[in-house]
């Protein structure tokens, strides 16, 4: 993956823009969060594969940043994403990647179902 | 970090609550490891596994899944999301060749482990005892795995173990996760102990080959800048592999939790 450049980001979410993809929406803190010096608590959640279709897809923000899907009566919206990669899949990866590379949130999107086996 | 504060109930007791008997890698026929990511066999008992391997034992991994929803990327971040399935299935691929070690995936998703059927997971875990005829399963301690993973398939394997035949049973051994004065206090001592320090390159080794998790370890154990418990975890980690008798007959902490 790459650091976010905003100008080729926004163009593959436009090329994705008015039909149906499949998304990929996470946020972590690891599994272990509860061992780390400061104890916190562990928060994880994803979405696999939800069928979405979006009307305007935009990132904005000086980095990390910001990304608003808007959906025929809903958002999806994740914040913190520092990295991307469009893959040999042609799935649209992005994510948030602390200073250590450890994921801390993904929004992905793609036309065909994100592998599951 | 356990569901429960009731005393513990569940393990053999040791005889006057004595130091932990040796385990002895040469007596084993067959060892099965059954645990849910890759990197799971190297911390909690490659030394064992390695040892096993080296006295002419066949050592089987069953591993629950690709470790695929692991946060670790790599610094700088050489995996993403979708390409860390098979990165993490080739490490352990590399790492089980160092310990001697053949690899099954049971193709489950990371994290999701808990929310399968457990008898459908003990059927198929009971097929892999099956094919490998263990004298041995090792496991993690349900209720006491921290990773909710590591707890479902640690009482998947209890189940698998529970609805065998009496006579054909592996002896079942669990690791607990965790700071080892906490869980002494709980579970009291661990029950066999192998000592790894004859093959703890090789747990090294392996342990390295799980780059995208371990590569920041190293790096920080090369550093040197270890506070004096991080300290003590390395140096435990290539010393001494502990584990806990589970009797399978006897409920487990989180089947209590759950009661
Ligand atoms: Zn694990």
């Amino acid at each position: 993956m790459q650091p976010i450049n905003t100008t080729q980001l926004q163009s593959e979410l436009d090329a994705r823009e008015a039909r149906p993809v499949h998304l990929h929406l996470e946020t972590t803190t690891g599994s272990y969060p509860m061992m780390g010096p400061e104890k916190r608590s562990r928060v994880v959640a994803f979405v696999r594969n939800a069928k979405i279709e979006y009307e305007r897809g935009v990132i904005t923000g000086e980095g990390p940043y910001r990304v608003g899907l808007k959906l025929d009566g809903g958002w999806v919206y994740a914040d913190g994403l520092t990295h991307w990669v469009v893959n040999e899949r042609e799935e649209l990866l992005i994510a948030g990647l602390d200073k250590d590379g450890q994921l801390t949130v993904a929004l992905q999107l793609s036309a065909r179902p994100f592998r599951e086996e | 970090m356990n569901p429960t504060d009731e005393p513990h109930t569940s393990t053999k007791p040791v005889a006057g609550g004595a130091a932990a008997t040796s385990f002895n890698p040469a007596q084993q026929r067959a060892l099965l490891v059954v645990m849910p990511h890759p990197d799971d066999e190297s911390f909690a008992c490659g030394g064992t596994m390695a040892l096993c391997a080296k006295a002419g034992a066949p050592v089987t991994f069953l591993c629950g899944t690709y470790g695929d929803m692991g946060r670790r990327m790599g610094l700088p971040p050489f995996a993403n999301r979708e390409s860390l399935r098979d990165i993490r299935e080739r490490e352990l691929r590399e790492a089980a060749g160092i310990l001697g070690a053949r690899v099954h995936f049971m193709g489950l998703r990371d994290k999701c482990v808990e929310f399968e059927d457990p008898q459908q997971l003990a059927a198929s875990i009971r097929e892999r005892i099956a094919g490998t005829a263990p004298t041995t399963l090792i496991t993690f301690y349900p209720g006491y795995g921290v990773h909710p993973d590591h707890d479902a398939l640690g009482q998947a394997a209890v189940l698998a173990v529970r609805g065998m035949a009496r006579e054909e049973r592996p002896r079942l051994l669990a690791v607990a996760v965790g700071e080892p004065a906490a869980l002494e206090e709980r579970l009291g001592s661990p029950h066999l102990e192998t000592h790894i320090a004859s093959v703890s390159e090789l747990k090294l080794e392996a342990l390295r080959a799980h780059r995208s998790q371990t590569a920041q370890m190293f790096r920080q154990w090369q550093e040197g800048d270890l506070d004096p418990q991080m300290e003590q975890m390395r140096r435990r980690m290539v010393e001494v592999e502990e584990f806990y008798e589970l009797d399978p007959d006897q409920p487990t902490p989180l089947e209590r939790a759950a009661a």
